[in-house]
């Protein structure tokens, strides 16, 4: 077994040229709930750690634009104990908060959830529900993308050699604005989603949805938004014949693996199921209920 | 490369190791400074045996690297007594037998603390949630449970 580096940097300039000069031999530490258990099971071998965890801007979360700018490496706990998030964009800090335990959710982050890219990481269907944005450093400057579009697949993203991710942004809640996450696993806690949907809604002064975005995870290689399935929602009072054809739109979005956790056939059905009642959530929170 | 150098506080006395990136902070506690208290069990973060308090927020040491303890507070279960004085938790564990092999006992004393700390009166369903990432394959928890919520009783005063 070689020897790993270790580097503190405290700026993202700092942590970008650690990143290049390791030449792609570099994994970002921040929570390490990944990481960690990666390295020991010899599945990463890398000739560096950056640990970016000293960077204030990756700890932060703060208003920008009406908004939120949440820093990549804020743990689970710390954004579910920031009342202000947690009543704009309930949905995002729930899925953020299924993720394992009380000790887990001390040190796993929303960026490493987003980055380890398992098709069911849970704080990622919330994220692409709201429309969230990440901002991403790299050897050519700071560029900002959907989050949909960082995962590639299972365990890789579309980060190019010596990116990392710093933070991310969710936007402004419009009034009568509502969101939510659901997952299905076979236990009551600590488990990983066999489905996973969220919703994320806002309804005009007459009640009928103006804007939707669903997104599924655990379902394809990547969570996914499914565009028509938002769509579907739009010009509707989210009524019971809206969200059948809502769940029909995630059903065809569908591309799941066969595993021990759950069938093709289940996960499918599933998807609709979960995605209609995070919806009525959703409704139920952009009412003010 | 040379082992990093690491100095820190654990259970409010200053201490320092040397490690290399690659060794935990579990490691470090066992192997380095003879805190063998914290127990090694899956080593994945799913058991919760070595569950430790970083900066004040219950971690599994099995998931910290050693080098991220630099200028960092640790308190772990060899801090819970005080002296000869069995800390609350401890003694209702004894009253309750809520241990057999005791190999998970350090961490859900850990944690379990952490929760009374922040939430001095928790429901059963609270403290069953707050404790779901300790594993226990003796006891059946119930007996646990019950040493924590009579722990967080005497602690309160009721």
């Amino acid at each position: 077994m070689s020897e790993i580096q270790f580097a503190t940097p405290n700026t993202v300039k700092e942590a970008v040229k650690c990143l290049a000069a390791a030449k792609g031999k570099a994994r970002v530490l921040a929570g390490g709930t990944d990481l960690l258990v990666q390295l020991r099971a010899g599945f990463v071998n890398p000739g560096l750690i950056v640990d970016i965890k000293h960077i204030p801007e990756l700890r932060q979360v703060k208003r920008e634009d009406g908004g939120f700018r949440v820093g990549a490496a804020v743990a689970g706990a710390e954004l579910g104990a920031n009342a202000a998030v947690k009543k704009a964009w309930p949905g995002v800090v729930e899925g953020l908060e299924l993720i394992g335990s009380t000790q887990i959710q001390g040190r796993a982050s929303l960026g490493g959830n987003l980055c380890n890219g398992s098709p069911a990481a849970d704080g990622v269907p919330g994220l692409i529900a709201a429309g969230a944005t990440c901002r991403i450093a790299g050897p050519k400057g700071t560029r900002e993308a959907k989050v949909e579009d960082v995962v590639s697949g299972p365990g890789k993203t579309t980060l190019k050699p010596g990116e990392f991710v710093v933070s991310f942004f969710l936007p402004k809640r419009s009034k009568r604005s509502g969101d939510a996450y659901l997952r299905l696993i076979p236990r009551t806690e600590m488990d990983i989603a066999v489905v996973g949907a969220a919703v994320s809604l806002t309804l005009d002064a007459k009640g009928v949805c103006s804007d939707a975005r669903v997104a599924l995870g655990a379902v394809a290689p990547k969570a996914v938004l499914v565009k028509a399935a938002g769509k579907a929602l739009v010009g509707t009072r989210v009524d019971d014949d809206a969200l059948e054809a809502m769940a029909a739109a995630c059903r065809a979005a569908c591309k799941p693996i066969d595993d021990k956790r759950g069938t093709v056939e289940y996960r499918t059905k599933v998807a609709g199921v979960l995605a209609q009642r995070a919806a009525r959530i959703a409704l139920a929170r952009a009412q003010g209920e | 490369m040379a082992k990093h150098h690491v100095t820190t506080t654990i259970n409010g006395d200053p201490a320092e190791f040397l490690c290399e990136t690659r060794q935990t902070l579990l490691d470090c506690l066992r192997d380095e400074l003879g805190l063998t208290g914290s127990k090694e069990g899956c080593a994945s973060g799913d058991c919760g045996a070595c569950s430790v308090m970083l900066n004040g927020t219950l971690v599994c040491a099995c998931l910290v690297l050693g080098v991220e303890a630099e200028g960092a507070t640790i308190e772990t279960i060899e801090g819970v007594a005080q002296g000869e004085a069995l800390h609350p938790l401890q003694k209702h564990f004894l009253e309750e037998a809520a241990l057999q092999c005791g190999v998970c006992t350090p961490g859900f004393i850990v944690a379990a603390k952490a929760l009374l700390e922040h939430n001095p009166d928790p429901t059963e369903t609270e403290a069953r949630y707050w404790l779901a990432g300790n594993l226990c394959r003796c006891t059946g928890y119930d007996k646990i449970i019950k040493a924590v919520m009579n722990a967080a009783a005497e602690m309160r005063g009721a």
